[in-house]
């Protein structure tokens, strides 16, 4: 099997699966009790977020625990919009290619009477700094921009953008989850209040992840229970989890640059070659994206057969297509680059993790060319295009 | 499994695919928008009326090209006015089922098998009555 979803999540590295082993049946105290299991449950504890802190360059006083992406960015979010609420600010900045963690919880915000301003991203997929000091009024509460997009991996200007946030004194999210272990991410030099993480799309377990929030920054509790995190985020904390994802993270940056430099070597080969297929697009930012990140539309072709097709030859991939989100319309973030519905349909997206080898890279190439030469035998858009159609793409 | 293995059968080796040159009838429905578009020859023998081949080309997913393939075996062979009574029903039947966000696939079979007969009727001046090559709508909101 070549595994080439690791956007969607990754597998536990080696090192990550060792460390959480003895937290099953050996060091199971309870971080909040006062014996000696508890307190030894706590050091851990206490040393993953010091490892996380760490590579992230903040305080470990600044890391609050969660269940995964999906709580911080409804944590961070909710936060934000209470506080801004309690001083009459109800303006929200966001970008139009947030994944769903962002997207949903804004909606219900808006329930909430919040205004939100959705920044476009253009056709490279990243937002204009202009546009976020454009929009920002007395009436923002809260600035969220994602560090890189989790469909096309485009990297959103996050330094620039927090400048101004700063100035202005605006709160700043950004939901970090594809950027954390892929690429340097320093909270200083960031100047973001609240950052989001998750462990398992850098080789941690599933169902944890963390906040960074700023010394300083509002935080209201969003899970109300316990006296942990702080007294923040309430729940006997998932200590294998934490320790899994501190152990994984450490480890993605102490090779963050070997890594990178393999993926983009691998991710521009892709690119290079999946280019030639005629009337192809690439997605995104050729420079300004993961390093692991791959993302095309081929026309004429539907992307879920696409992936039935490359599956059965082995190969695991994603696609915007609707019938793989489940939707009628294709992925938001494909539209939000101005790409028509029928081409949007036919996206591909590949994601590389450290483990990929050049080899499978090549075959995924000969097995990519082949589906997309085969479907297009039997679509009639193509047929129609080929019999004097214009191309969109 | 999204699929059953009907469907997938179906997918993989899809029966039929391709165009007839000289087809006595040519159907196309759907939208690119939307993700499916369906193409649909018919070869007809004139003096019975019985469909004597029957191709098809689809742009869709998995189950877009399932419900066209077994759509084709369906009515090859059958005289015109049993291929009209083909619905979409018994499209999902053949293939074992299919997933609920799945069934307009097979409406769209079913339509598509109807316009290429309206195609056959109109060209060789055959009146009809317009209900039995009435269509369900494209649940597309486009
Ligand atoms: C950009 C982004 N944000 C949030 C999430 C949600 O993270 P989790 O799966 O840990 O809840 C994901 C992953 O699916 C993501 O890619």
């Amino acid at each position: 099997m070549i595994y080439l979803d690791n956007a969607g999540t990754t597998k536990i590295s080696a090192k990550a699966k060792e460390a959480m082993m003895p937290f099953f049946d050996e060091i199971y105290g309870n971080a909040s009790s006062l014996h000696m299991a508890g307190q030894i449950a706590k050091e851990h504890l206490e040393s993953a977020r010091t490892k996380i802190a760490k590579a992230i360059n903040a305080e470990p006083s600044e890391v609050y625990f969660t269940s995964g992406g999906t709580e911080s960015d409804n944590w961070a979010i909710s936060t934000a919009c209470k506080f801004g609420a309690l001083k009459g600010k109800k303006h929200i900045v966001t970008s139009a290619i947030e994944h769903h963690a962002v997207l949903h919880v804004l909606d219900e915000m808006k329930k909430q009477g919040f205004k939100v301003t959705y920044l476009p991203v253009y056709e490279n997929g990243i937002v204009r700094v202009e546009d976020v000091k454009k929009a920002i009024t007395p009436e923002t509460c809260l600035v969220t921009i994602m560090f890189a997009n989790n469909e096309i991996g485009t990297i959103q200007p996050i330094e620039e953008i927090g400048k101004i946030c700063a100035e202005s004194g605006v709160i700043f999210h950004s939901d970090a989850v594809q950027a954390v272990g892929h690429v340097k991410v320093d909270v200083k030099t960031l100047k973001v209040n609240m950052l989001s993480m998750s462990g398992h799309k850098f080789h941690g377990p599933k169902g944890v992840g963390a906040l960074y929030v700023k010394k300083g920054t509002p935080l209201f509790n969003f899970i109300h229970g316990g006296a942990q995190e702080q007294n923040r985020r309430a729940g006997t904390e998932n200590l294998a989890g934490i320790v899994g994802m501190s152990v994984a993270l450490e480890e993605a940056v102490e090779e963050i640059e070997s890594t990178s430099k393999k993926l983009t070597e691998l991710r521009d080969l892709l690119l290079t070659e999946l280019s030639k297929i005629e009337h192809s697009k690439i997605n995104g930012d050729k420079v300004k994206r993961l390093p692991n990140n791959f993302n095309m539309c081929f026309e004429g072709i539907e992307g879920e057969s696409l992936l039935l097709l490359l599956s059965d030859a082995g190969v695991c991939a994603s696609s915007g297509s609707a019938c793989t989100s489940g939707s009628l319309d294709p992925s938001h973030v494909l539209l939000a680059l101005g790409l028509p519905h029928e081409v949007a349909h036919g996206s591909l997206r590949l994601t590389l993790s450290r483990y990929t080898t050049k080899e499978e890279i090549l075959t995924t190439i000969k097995e990519v060319k082949r589906v997309v030469e085969l479907l297009r035998k039997m679509s009639p858009v193509w047929d129609s295009l080929q019999k004097g159609g214009k191309h969109v793409i | 499994m999204l699929y059953s293995e009907k469907v997938m059968d179906h997918f993989r080796n899809p029966r039929n695919v391709g165009e007839i040159a000289d087809a006595d009838g040519v159907g196309e429905v759907g939208n690119a928008k939307c993700g499916d578009i369906m193409r649909m020859y018919i070869k007809v023998d004139k003096k019975t009326m019985v469909i004597t081949d029957a191709k098809f080309m689809t742009f869709g997913c998995g189950s877009a090209i399932a419900t066209s393939s077994i759509a084709t075996e369906m009515i090859i062979n059958k005289p015109i006015s049993e291929a009209l009574q083909l619905s979409n029903k018994a499209v999902v039947e053949a293939l074992d089922g299919l997933p609920a966000h799945k069934v307009h696939c097979s409406v769209l079979a079913e339509e598509a098998v109807k316009a290429a007969v309206k195609d056959f009727y109109d060209k060789n001046g055959i009146s009809y009555n317009e209900e039995c090559l009435k269509s369900g709508e494209c649940p597309c909101v486009h």
